[in-house]
């Protein structure tokens, strides 16, 4: 124990990192009026993006859009630092679309770091920190490496894959985080002294190339869209129309995978080198190779790094083979013959934390005021990062100030999904988070995110009155229209059937609603307008709401219902204190599985892995008998 | 109290001739009304008094199902304190089966083991102190289901709806793997191909569901049938197996004279217990008919019971059953009858010609049925062959319980909702929706459950890159 005086500072809140999860995460405890430091082990480090240069996608396009609803940061940035932008699967449903942008990386960093620099209330502070600090099962401060003591009221582990990271190609082991910056080891043994189990997982990221080696004309050329859809419902879609760079196209080919299979012995990954385990949804090129040994090519992705640089980063070739293989390897790719490496790839392995151990507030079950957020939870992505820190922020914040968490569920957002999945199942791989995820997906559409969020986000404090006024009119404006259309007529005219005959869509039979003809496959809302004489001008993303909500009302209203009866089942609380052995006709595995998750609720046990359905009719006879005993018979609706 | 509306037969069918099959919900009353009707062809369900009795028929569109009397007891005076209708059906087990599938076809869904207890629990009709049973209760009764239901699965029908899963699984993997990865899957053509398995799909669903009307085992009955040539003492068999230790519940008359089929329930068990015409080489056509009826019947069979004649030799006859014996590999329990009269064909006679007949190792049970000699020795080995775990469902694809049944059958719409989405060209997303349904019904049927295997057919199946 060292006998000198430490020096303490006091705030309310340290978020440990500054990733996509961190920044998100004080930002939120920031605006809302809390005294935040953020730590970083590079402040040159501020919402780096070491993998892929792209924010967005399917699913974590959702994301985005979804943390922009409530406040947060990503989309923002992200709108004002992209170079090329894409609406991804338009030919398919609205719940799929989704937008995927390519970040300029180096201004995407530095714009956040600007960001967190103008925010009052919250400072950047370069530091690794070495212990947490709790008093009575709560949290109470953290020490840096200088000794020093920051004490607090909340705090947020946001380490990304910074703890006990190794980075690992060939036989080359360094220990050091992502992109060659020093790797944070000392908090993972102070988080195992307070009780908090660690697991390990493995990620990796490809090599970049230098752009002037590339020939091009050997690739497809993958544009950007022509007209560009913002992240952030706050961005004017007009300053978003710019000119766009390109990605490149080309593939493997069974020379690559030649290569590949001749050198197996020498990857860390087979010989047994890396522990930690990887995800399957990123496979590194030799993964590939190995597993989907009947597919002669893969594709290569050539995305820009960023204007500023001619760096370019060969996505789907991710790799932990030693530098001379994939030296050997990227070359026999078209385009790539004469390819110089800036940055060879690697995989890292680092520290995360059982994610069982928290509840759907991001706040750890056991220590209160800790909350995680990000890839430390088990994550993988900078958008699930994102949106976890906006989450832990946010609750961290609620958690200062004395007010309700925010907790959402799997009905309301992806966010819900991916929290809930984190908390609730056993993950043995970085999390991902997929579209077919989300079980009430139609509902949970990127168009209609600010729809689901904005009022979640203005009541967290995170919105503006302004942004939500406007909200409430657009709401407004929806439901008029819908219930418009669904009333107004269209007479089986001589204007009307050639109208029809034009589209190739049946014929009339007598007058029919709006309505009924937007459902028809041939037609949409749009189409429409020339039989619809008494429609009002409304906003394009106005009109889109109405034309989904009609056109696909059947399966909407479906989902609906089911979300009625999930709701139901979420409504329904189980007591912290419950004693799973105490009761009787619960199986064993049951028990065991109830014991280690420590469900909030009756929904949340009936997704435990383990649980059956007997079980769970089981423990609401146990949850009715003990309500009888008890003052708050709120809810009995199952 | 917001609930949906549960039905099931309530009762063993095998006791006292009536089933009743229960529902329970806010729904009952309506779903009931639906479907029954007075002797004078009125709906009267909906107007009636709580706590009153109705004689009448339950129809099935226009056809009758069953002739009875059906109860109404409104919310909260019922055993689940919501409105519940019992219907008591005469028609003995095939009718009390039918019946439950006409509630169900009406939009009630059937309930799960132990659930009206567990409603009349949570709707405070049971007392507080009773939770621990009742939780037990809960827990032993689905046990015991799943026990059944597999046992009931094993083999042929437990595989093909595992198939079936699986496919439909990889076909959403398939759609699911391009909505994640857009860059990497492509959908054309996918809509295309995917109508034409639904089409194989659908049609054996169609098969399984067919196959499942004349389901049966344990919660129906188990299909025994008594063989033997004319004189063997089959009938007397019947008789006893019926008589005093057992409860007659109904007749099921064959379609002819020659095969008359009885529920029988013995020690707990209950057997559909087949009379067949003797099986004899025979020249007479009306008999030929019959006869054949009766091979057809005993190779369908859960369970056989061969009657042997041991005052007359073996003869042609006797080598015939033993060849269907041995052919439909089904359980039997031979009975050397008539041991109280001089022996022609000895217990090691018979054991030697099974033995030759490639039946080696089948019991045999000397019995009297004009003495009694044995007969609850009999008893005790058919229940030890049902529950020794020896009985496999014997004519391929049969579905046995009304539950799976409508699994099947809601598999089978969701995959022709999928067809008609093709159709009407509707996103690829969309359909997944109506196969996952599909997926999760037939899923209910085999204990598996999606949720991981989508994600780990996605990543097993699919390259998804990065």
């Amino acid at each position: 124990m060292s006998e000198k005086k430490k020096v303490v500072e006091q705030v309310d809140v340290v978020v440990i990192g500054a990733g996509h999860a961190g920044c998100e995460a004080a930002l939120a405890c920031a605006r809302l009026g809390l005294r935040t430091v953020i730590f970083t082990m590079s402040v040159d480090a501020i919402a780096l993006m070491p993998c892929n240069p792209s924010v967005g996608g399917s699913s974590k396009g959702h994301l985005v859009r979804e943390l922009d609803a409530l406040g947060g940061e990503m989309g923002r940035v992200i709108d004002r630092t992209f170079i090329q932008s894409r609406m991804l699967n338009v030919s398919k449903g609205p719940a799929v679309h989704s937008l995927r942008a390519q970040a300029d990386k180096a201004a995407y960093s530095r714009e956040m770091r600007r960001v967190l620099e103008e925010t009052p209330n919250l400072y950047i502070r370069q530091s690794e920190i070495m212990e947490i600090l709790t008093e009575e099962d709560r949290i109470s401060g953290v020490v840096i490496r200088s000794g020093m003591v920051y004490e607090c009221r909340a705090c947020i582990l946001c380490t990304g894959t910074y703890l006990r990271a190794k980075c690992i190609y060939g036989d080359v082991e360094t220990y050091t985080g992502p992109n060659g910056l020093e790797a944070a080891n000392h908090l993972t043994e102070s988080l195992k002294a307070h009780g908090i189990r660690m697991m390990r997982f493995k990620t990796g990221t490809p090599a970049r190339a230098d752009g002037r080696t590339i020939d091009y004309s050997k690739m497809t050329e993958q544009k950007g869209d022509e007209r560009v859809v913002p992240f952030s419902f706050e961005t004017d879609p007009e300053s978003v129309q710019k000119e766009q760079a390109s990605c490149w196209l080309t593939y493997t080919n069974e020379e690559t995978h030649r290569i590949i299979r001749e050198n197996l012995d020498r990857s860390p990954l087979y010989s047994g080198v890396i522990e930690g385990t990887g995800p399957r949804y990123c496979p590194s090129i030799e993964d590939k190779v190995v597993r989907f040994a009947d597919k002669d090519r893969h594709q290569v992705f050539i995305e820009p790094e960023g204007l500023s640089t001619n760096e370019m980063y060969i996505g789907g070739m991710s790799s932990s083979l030693p530098d001379d293989v994939q030296r050997a390897m990227y070359r026999t790719v078209p385009g790539l013959e004469n390819m110089e490496i800036v940055k060879n790839a690697y995989a890292i392995e680092y520290d995360c934390i059982d994610p069982s151990q928290l509840k759907a507030t991001l706040e750890f079950k056991n220590i209160a005021g800790l909350f995680g957020g990000g890839q430390i939870n088990g994550s993988s992505g900078y958008e699930e990062a994102a949106a976890q820190g906006l989450l832990a922020g946010i609750n961290a914040a609620m958690y200062c100030l004395g007010k309700e968490p925010l907790v959402i569920d799997r009905s309301e957002a992806y966010l819900g999904v991916l929290v809930d999945d984190l908390v609730t199942k056993e993950n043995t791989e970085p999390y991902r988070m997929m579209t077919s995820r989300a079980e009430y997906r139609l509902l949970l559409r990127q168009d209609n995110a600010d729809l689901r969020l904005t009022e979640k986000g203005y009541r967290a404090g995170l919105i503006s009155e302004e942004r939500w006024q406007k909200l409430c009119r657009k709401k407004e404006m929806i439901e008029a229209e819908t219930e418009r259309v669904n009333r107004a007529m269209v007479g089986a005219t001589k204007e009307v059937q050639l109208f029809m005959d034009e589209h190739e869509t049946p014929r009339l039979k007598s007058g029919c609603s709006v309505a009924e003809l937007i459902r028809r496959p041939e037609l949409d809302y749009e189409a429409l307008s020339p039989i619809d004489p008494d429609r009002p001008s409304l906003p394009a993303d106005v009109c889109e709401q109405v034309n989904i909500n009609i056109k696909y009302e059947g399966y909407i209203e479906r989902q609906r219902r089911q979300v009625e009866q999930f709701k139901k089942l979420e409504k329904r609380q189980i007591p912290g204190d419950i004693d799973y052995s105490a009761i009787a006709g619960l199986r064993i595995e049951a028990r065991q599985k109830l014991d280690k998750f420590r469900p909030a609720s009756v929904g949340q046990a009936s997704r435990i892995s383990g649980v059956s359905p007997a079980d769970i009719s089981v423990l609401l006879v146990w949850l009715q008998a003990n309500a009888g005993k008890k003052e708050d018979i709120n809810d009995r609706e199952l | 109290m917001v609930q949906d509306t549960i039905a099931a037969i309530s009762t063993a069918v095998s006791e006292a001739g009536i089933g009743i099959v229960r529902v329970s919900g806010p729904d009952a009353v309506c779903a009931a009304d639906g479907i029954f009707r007075t002797p004078k062809g009125r709906r009267i369900l909906q107007s009636v008094p709580s706590h009153t009795i109705h004689y009448g028929y339950i129809f099935d569109g226009d056809e009758t199902v069953d002739e009875v009397l059906v109860s109404v007891m409104r919310a909260p005076r019922s055993f689940t304190a919501e409105d519940t209708v019992e219907i008591n059906c005469h028609g003995g087990i095939l009718a009390t089966r039918r019946v439950l599938e006409t509630v169900l076809a009406a939009g009630v869904r059937p309930a799960e083991p132990g659930e009206f207890t567990k409603r009349a629990f949570l709707n405070g009709r049971i007392d507080l102190s009773q939770a621990e049973a009742v939780g037990l209760l809960i827990s032993a009764k689905n046990e015991y289901a799943l026990k059944n239901s597999v046992s009931q699965l094993k083999g042929s029908v437990l595989e093909a709806v595992r198939g079936l899963r699986g496919q439909i699984l990889l076909e959403i993997a398939r759609i699911e793997a391009a909505l994640d990865d857009p860059e990497h899957y492509s959908l054309d053509g996918v809509p295309e191909a995917l109508k034409e398995k639904i089409g194989v799909w659908e049609g054996q669903l169609k098969k399984l569901i067919d196959s499942a009307h004349d389901g049966r085992m344990i919660t129906e009955g188990i299909r025994t049938v008594i063989v033997g040539r004319p004189n063997a003492g089959k009938s007397s068999l019947m008789n006893y197996l019926a008589g005093a230790d057992c409860s007659i519940v109904t007749e099921v008359a064959g379609t002819t004279r020659d095969v008359l089929t009885q529920t029988v329930n013995l020690r707990g068990i209950t057997l559909l217990l087949t009379d067949t015409a003797g099986i004899r080489d025979t020249e007479d056509r009306v008999e030929k008919i019959g006869v054949e009826r009766a091979r057809e019947n005993a190779r369908n069979a859960d369970l056989l019971l061969y009657v042997v004649d041991s005052s007359a030799p073996l003869d042609e006859n006797d080598k015939e059953i033993m060849e269907l014996l041995r052919e439909s590999g089904t359980p039997a329990l031979v009975l050397l009858n008539k041991t109280d009269l001089e022996a022609a064909t000895t217990g090691e006679m018979l054991k030697a010609a099974l033995y030759e007949n490639g039946l080696a190792g089948q019991e045999v049970l000397p019995v009297s049925l004009t003495t009694g000699n044995g007969l609850s020795q009999a008893e005790e080995m058919i229940t030890q062959i049902v529950y020794g775990g020896r009985l496999q469902v014997s004519e391929g694809l049969t579905i046995t319980s009304v539950r799976q049944k409508n699994l099947l059958v809601s598999a089978r719409e969701s995959l022709l909702k999928t067809s008609k989405s093709i159709e009407l060209n509707m996103p690829e997303d969309f359909l997944t929706i109506d196969m996952m349904d599909a997926c999760e019904a037939l899923g209910d049927i085999t204990g598996e459950h999606a949720g991981e295997d989508l994600v780990n057919e996605i990543f097993s199946k699919f390259c998804m890159g990065k």
